[in-house]
């Protein structure tokens, strides 16, 4: 079995097994939701507040809602033992995460795609801002999963990993909260946003080479 | 390693072995100790006394003797610790491993004491406890991922593989600080540029500036005893069934 394809064997693999639990599916969408509609809640609804506040509010529940599914990428194959066999394969194991890894964006990611443009109605941001928002999302959210499985390798031997891995995560985030929001707040007020564009597909691609090593180390180091 | 003449090599395999690093450190404690006074004393002498007041801040700017050099310590000691780490991923050396491990509560201690005199000197300077400025909060950031590699050391219960996680922590934080930094640079800046580093032309006065690099020195030297000192129990916490470790307490007994 050659690279590629041992490599589109573990996305379809791990697709089938999230479309055998759609329920489970549909979970960081509903807490991404929920978070969005506490905001209103708390800080009161007059709409000029709202709309100030919506790209940092998508954002950071679209962050906390990454963080939340990120717990399901290693852990049923370290329960089952699935991940010892992943070690012992002969391809690369930074290859075989990072197709680990896009299968679980695929299933988290993408569909806080569809959710988003209807929470932006909802807080009133701009319609110009739309696609920027679109285009942070595509981004951004690989990222998340990218950076988020370096913290997962890292706690999934851990019984109670939850807070750990929250710790470790948040602050590598922060950058990515900082390009994203900052690009829809400035679409919002019609500036471009080409910087902060370009400047999340390069932190995408860097860490599309660079995040699966230190995964694998790490997942090496928890399977022991 | 061909490269590294025989007798350093020889020196980098002695000390790597926990007794003898552990003779050595003990020998090296009470040196370092005088030096650390040497330099603290007329440090704080020349900077809380002898240094002229500034011209717009008065006595208060005499807070960077403390602010500066633990800001300073917080970067120097993370970067310390991806060090560590490369060479306890690499060369798989325990005592790289301890290195990093007791650096870790030190170097997030620096960065507390660098937040805490960074905001009483903010309250009279800028009229505020806390601005989320950029260099502010890059440094909250940096004291988070101190307490993060503390937290997972002490998650894992076998202590060699908890090393190798901090190891890979280490490592993938010292990636990120420069963008956590820049980014949050970008994203806000109240914090006044560095007066210091900018080497053709310091913006401070030349005794302003002795105390400083004083102060600096006598952290670092603070530092390497806490480190040998808390690297020292964690050697003997890690083997506490080891023959040095038995000969050693018998003989103190």
């Amino acid at each position: 079995m050659s690279l590629i394809q041992a490599f589109f064997a573990i996305v379809r693999r791990d697709l089938l097994l999230a479309f055998r639990r759609r329920a489970e599916m549909a979970n960081p969408l509903f807490f991404f939701v929920l978070v969005v509609t506490l905001f209103p809640l708390a800080v009161g609804a007059q709409p000029n507040l709202l709309q100030a506040m919506a790209p940092g509010v998508i954002w950071v529940s679209a962050l906390l809602a990454a963080l939340l599914s990120l717990d399901g990428l290693f852990r049923s194959d370290f329960d089952d033992g699935s991940l010892e066999q992943l070690l012992l394969s002969p391809h690369p194991l930074s290859v075989l995460v990072l197709g680990k890894i896009f299968a679980h964006w695929l299933v988290t990611g993408l569909p806080l795609l569809l959710v988003a443009p209807l929470l932006a109605l909802f807080l009133g941001l701009p319609g110009q801002a739309m696609p920027t928002l679109w285009v942070t999302l595509i981004l951004a959210t690989p990222l998340l999963s990218l950076i988020g499985a370096i913290g997962v390798a890292l706690t999934v031997g851990l019984r109670r990993g939850g807070m750990i891995l929250s710790l470790l995560v948040l602050p590598l985030y922060v950058p990515v909260l900082i390009f994203a929001s900052g690009a829809v707040d400035r679409a919002a007020s019609g500036l471009p946003v080409s910087a902060q564009i370009n400047i999340l597909l390069a932190m995408l691609l860097l860490a599309l080479v660079l995040t699966p090593l230190p995964t694998a180390a790490a997942l090496k180091m928890s399977v022991n | 390693m061909s490269f590294i003449p025989a007798p350093l090599s020889r020196f980098f395999h002695r000390t790597a072995s926990p007794p003898h690093f552990y003779a050595l450190a003990d020998k090296l404690v009470p040196w370092l100790t005088v030096l650390f006074l040497l330099l603290l004393i007329p440090g704080l002498y020349g900077g809380l006394v002898a240094a002229p007041a500034d011209y717009q801040q008065g006595d208060s700017y005499r807070i960077i003797y403390i602010h500066v050099p633990a800001a300073w310590m917080s970067l120097f000691i993370y970067v310390l610790m991806a060090v560590m780490g490369g060479i306890a991923l690499v060369w798989r050396m325990k005592l790289a491993e301890v290195m990093l491990i007791s650096s870790a509560p030190i170097g997030a201690g620096f960065t507390f004491v660098a937040l805490v005199t960074g905001s009483l000197w903010g309250k009279p300077m800028w009229g505020t406890w806390w601005v989320w400025d950029a260099r502010l909060t890059s440094e909250l950031i940096l004291l988070f991922l101190y307490l993060g590699v503390t937290s997972l050391y002490g998650a894992i219960e076998d202590k060699r593989s908890a090393a190798r996680a901090v190891s890979i922590l280490a490592l993938v934080g010292v990636v990120n600080i420069p963008i956590i930094h820049y980014s949050v640079e970008w994203w806000n800046t109240l914090h006044q540029g560095p007066t210091v580093s900018k080497m053709d032309k310091p913006s401070i006065h030349i005794s302003m500036l002795i105390p400083l690099l004083l102060m600096a020195g006598a952290f670092k030297l603070y530092y390497a005893i806490a480190v040998l000192q808390s690297a020292k129990l964690e050697l003997i916490k890690r083997e506490p069934s080891a023959q040095w470790v038995k000969s050693l307490l018998e003989n103190k007994a």
